[in-house]
């Protein structure tokens, strides 16, 4: 019987290559489940990207849920998400925050000028300073945050309407649920 | 034409290794002569298809050829002949091509030098090599094809990946790739020996020059891989417990158990099973290295574009070989102990503890590996393991075996006296401690360069005190068989890599420092002056290059050439500029100008005084050495030529 | 970051995603000491955006400012262990690569002592046996064997 026990190890090895290269075809081995689901969302203050005078706090959008998406003019795969957000943003029934990450202002104008703007308010962070606290590490990244101020969901990287289908309008649904 | 032709080759070399993979092992097995005399024949000719095929694929780069994808990915017209026939094993394709050739070199000489050994023996050594390269054909036939054509073919290519544009990484593949291969042989005479239900002793004294070779080159492999990643990579380490390094070291750890415990069972007879699963081990960690570097199942540095078509290739392979291997241990493996028996204080056990707990750390960087995957499957989330975890354990395992070293020698097979042991034991102890105190001075109590000082003189002593009694105790010229002189120089080998390891570790100095031109930088007791940056221009790059003038008290040291190279298409590359030396490498990389517009300002530039960290890259090679001059003792040779010699006058005499 | 192009250039390069440049990143530290303890402590922190690289070697954007952080807040005299939690709280224990010992942890640290102590077992029963196997007959002749290491070379 001791004999075979190397045969039986070297099995439970190939088992596990075998769900490696099938877990691998469907994640990203580079997405990082954030540890800030089901947490309040960091405080913020951020500066509207066209008012640079006025800011936005996370005390000044308590009260209503809402989508936080990061993205950057120089970001490449935003670009491919910004037409599934032109199309759906509007249905999603919550205010989408577009989050300008690392970015200089007139490059992000220009963009959203040329792209079109989905975003009912487009924050500011230069920086970056901001984002680590949300624990971002690449863009695209959203966050739905709840009337609490609480991060209920996280999508890593582009959304595709596949993705809002299945994921972000059953969270969002669930919130309202939950709104007296 | 010539690339089709390569292809026809690589098919025709895959019904040459079928041939040779399936028909020896059948007449081995029906008693056929004609069957098993197909082996020979077959593998040469498949290595010359083989042969044919690669160099059908160096010619494709020599000559230009971009209408091959290959070439054309890994190639430009600006790049060197010397790093386009590197650029050969540059990326997945070529690199599987070499491996395939030098499976054959292996196989080949084997064909060549297994003339004593019976008939029937050899041919299943034959046939299971055979096997093995069916299985590697078709992963380069069916999944990876190095001649694909690219049409309409380009004007002209995209680059080799700058960092292999570096004379270690020329050599870094082939060399590995010969000790990763030569495990094959030890693997086939395993199965060979299961399959003909002959576990004698005889075999394994025939293999045992064949696995110092092999572990000989992959030591000299990892040796220069780690040269690279320290001269290269630009940031001044030598080893990074990454995937795929581990890949390579797991069956480095095993091989260096089989070694000691091939030669167990060659003089005693015990230990047999546990050899011929050593042998199954070391060759399946080969195999596991090139699926964990081509399936793209691991996040790594410097792993291959995967593909998980090929992971899935490969892993079928492995299961095949490695679990069939398993099984026919399992079923075949011999089941009583034999051999002499052995008392607790003989250099059998001692030989056994060190191999325990060389397999143990084998398996320790296994499960360190692979467990970020592990924790996807069982949903323990990611978890990132690092160097902090290697670094902690594998000394911890690794101690035991250092402690042991210096009394192995002086061990006696099958029973030893306590009393020299004892004396051993007091001098290395007096010799580490004196040694160790003395360190403490120079080294300002750091407890690692302390510790790493007492290790060294702990090995080096014993090994040395060893020569110096076959010297006094044995007659001239009987002193060192080659098989001791390279048992010695391995292990005065570990003794030079511990003072390298331990001492570099914790003495080194980094600095990442922002200079004007004219600044100085003190590190240690050198001054490092920064003279400004031009430009500067290679055959396929162009580069910004810094100038570093080192004094120490003044007198002037080296003047070094650090660069920040851009290459045709568009990748950056340090390169690092080092001044060598016994005691200490000094050590500068180029960052970038802290104002983009201003080249002739200040720049960030790292400074490293790296102390005794040649002495790594110097205990590998003594290790290597070692295993090639075991490798060559004569008795691996007179006894073949004996055994010769019996058979012949039998010859005779039924002649007579 | 910037994780197309890096894809693309995983795509096309045979060594994926290997950073060509270094990161060098001159810092007003307050003393070589604190600058040691630096250097320790990002080589220690996962560069979440790389293949596998850490938070000292990586020139990635982000590890740039993850590092300016860390030295941020070593400025504000954190601890090694507050700077390793807030990063912890922000990206999880992925940026760890010295992974704590916790429950989905365990099998990892001790694992191989577990592989140990089931190997020891093996070599103490196996020496053991063979020790018992040692009769006055086989004695003699390993003697034999040993007297005949100082005659010659087969030690």
């Amino acid at each position: 019987m001791s004999r075979l026990a190397p045969f039986f190890g070297f099995m439970l090895l190939v088992a596990l290559f075998g769900f490696g290269i099938w877990w691998n075809t469907r994640h990203d081995q580079r997405e990082v489940p954030s540890p800030l689901i089901g947490k309040p969302a960091p405080e913020f203050v951020l500066p509207l990207l066209d008012d640079p005078a006025r800011t936005v706090s996370k005390a000044s959008m308590l009260g209503k849920p809402y989508l936080v998406n990061v993205f950057a003019s120089w970001c490449i795969a935003c670009g491919e998400e910004h037409p599934v957000l032109m199309a759906e943003g509007r249905t999603l029934g919550i205010p989408v925050v577009g989050y300008d990450y690392k970015d200089a202002p007139e490059d992000a104008k220009a963009w959203l000028a040329r792209h079109g703007n989905p975003y009912d308010m487009v924050i500011a962070d230069r920086e970056g300073r901001t984002a680590i606290d949300f624990g971002v590490y690449g863009a695209p990244e959203s966050f739905l945050i709840d009337a609490k101020g609480v991060i209920r969901y996280k999508r890593i990287g582009p959304f595709t309407p596949e993705v809002i289908a299945s994921e972000l309008k059953p969270a969002i649904a669930a919130l309202q649920k939950e709104a007296p | 034409m010539t690339p089709e032709l390569g292809q026809l080759a690589l098919i025709l070399a895959l019904l040459l290794a079928l041939a040779q993979g399936v028909l020896p092992i059948v007449g081995a097995w029906r008693g056929n002569g004609a069957l098993m005399a197909v082996a020979r024949p077959a593998a040469a000719g498949q290595a010359v298809f083989v042969a044919l095929a690669f160099g059908l694929l160096v010619w494709a780069f020599v000559h230009f050829d971009f209408s091959v994808q290959y070439v054309a990915d890994n190639s430009n017209l600006a790049l060197p002949w010397y790093y386009r026939i590197a650029a050969v094993w540059g990326a997945h394709e070529g690199s599987l091509l070499l491996w395939i050739f030098i499976l054959n070199l292996w196989t080949v000489a084997l064909a060549a030098f297994s003339r004593q050994l019976p008939e029937v023996f050899a041919a299943r050594v034959l046939g299971v090599l055979g096997l093995v390269a069916v299985g590697f054909l078709a992963f380069i036939i069916f999944t990876s094809n190095p001649f694909g054509r690219l049409l309409p073919m380009p004007a002209d290519g995209g680059d080799l990946n700058p960092v292999l544009q570096d004379p270690g990484m020329t050599f870094h593949p082939p060399v590995l790739y010969m000790g990763y291969v030569g495990f094959s042989v030890a693997f086939a005479f395993s199965i060979a020996g299961l399959l003909g239900g002959e576990l004698e002793q005889a075999w394994v004294r025939w293999a045992r020059p064949w696995t110092n070779v092999a572990w000989a080159f992959l030591s000299g492999g990892i040796v220069a891989g780690s040269w690279w990643a320290y001269a290269e990579l630009g940031w001044g380490g030598w080893w990074f417990w990454d995937p795929v390094e581990n890949a390579s070291f797991m069956p480095w750890l095993v091989g260096a158990a089989l070694i000691h415990a091939q030669a167990v069972t060659e003089k005693r007879g015990s230990l047999r099973a546990w050899t011929i699963l050593l042998s199954i081990f070391a060759f399946s960690l080969s195999l596991l290295g090139t699926f964990l570097v081509r399936s793209g199942v691991l996040t790594s540095v410097h792993a291959f574009a995967s593909d998980p078509r090929r992971g899935l290739f490969i892993l079928c392979f492995l299961a095949v070989v490695v679990g069939g291997s398993l099984l026919l241990y399992a079923l075949r493996a011999p089941k009583v102990a034999g051999g002499k028996p052995f008392r607790v204080v003989s250099r059998e056990t001692a030989i056994l503890v060190s191999n325990l707990m060389f397999t143990v750390a084998a398996a320790m960087v296994l499960l360190g590996t692979l467990f970020p995957l592990v924790g996807d499957a069982l949903h323990l989330g990611k978890v990132s393991v690092g160097p902090p975890y290697f670094g902690f354990l594998f000394p911890l395992l690794m101690l035991p075996v250092v402690l042991l070293l210096p009394f192995g020698p002086f061990l006696r097979w099958g029973k030893s006296d306590a009393a020299p042991l004892k004396s051993v034991l007091l001098r290395v102890a007096i010799a580490a401690t004196a040694c160790a105190i003395v360190a403490a001075f120079l080294v300002d109590g750091q407890l690692k360069a302390i510790a790493g000082v007492a290790a060294a003189v702990w090995c080096a002593v014993g090994t040395l005190l060893y020569v110096y009694k076959r010297w006094r105790e044995v007659p001239r010229g009987r002193r060192y068989p080659a098989e001791m002189a390279g048992m010695l120089l391995a292990h005065f080998g570990v003794g030079v890599f511990l003072v390298g390891v331990l001492l570099s570790e914790s003495l080194s100095v980094t600095r990442d420092v922002r200079m004007a031109p004219g600044e100085t930088q003190t590190i240690g007791s050198y001054q490092f002056r920064f003279d400004g940056v031009h430009a500067s221009r290679g055959p396929n790059w162009h580069a910004e290059q810094g100038v570093v003038t080192v004094t120490r008290d003044g007198k002037p040291v080296a003047v070094m050439h650090p660069q920040k190279r851009t290459y045709l298409r568009g990748q950056v590359q340090t390169e690092s500029a080092i001044d060598p030396g016994i005691t200490r490498d000094l050590y500068v990389a180029l960052g970038e100008p802290m104002d983009p517009a201003k080249l002739e300002g200040a720049w960030a530039l790292r400074l490293y005084h790296k102390p005794f960290v040649r002495w790594i890259w110097a205990g590998g090679l003594f290790m290597m050495l070692g295993g090639f001059a075991s490798a060559a003792d004569r008795r691996f040779r007179v006894r073949r030529a004996a055994a010769a010699a019996q058979i012949e006058p039998v010859a005779g005499e039924s002649r007579a | 970051m910037r994780m197309l192009p890096r894809l693309l250039l995983a795509a096309t390069l045979a060594f994926a995603g290997l950073a060509a440049a270094q990161a060098i990143d001159p810092l007003p530290f307050k003393d070589h000491a604190q600058e040691v303890r630096f250097q320790k402590l990002t080589a220690q922190l996962r560069c979440l955006v790389c293949q596998n690289e850490n938070l000292a070697d990586s020139n990635a954007d982000l590890a740039r400012d993850l590092r300016h952080e860390v030295f941020g807040l070593m400025q504000s005299g954190k601890s090694d262990d507050e700077i390793k939690q807030y990063l912890v709280d922000r990206y999880s224990d992925f940026v760890l690569y010295d992974p704590p010992v916790q429950g989905n942890t365990l099998l990892l640290w001790f694992g191989p002592l577990l592989i140990l102590l089931a190997g020891a077992a093996t070599v103490a029963v196996t020496v053991r046996r063979r020790n018992r196997g040692t009769t006055p007959a086989a004695v003699d002749s390993k003697l034999l064997d040993g007297a005949s290491n100082d005659r010659g070379d087969d030690w």
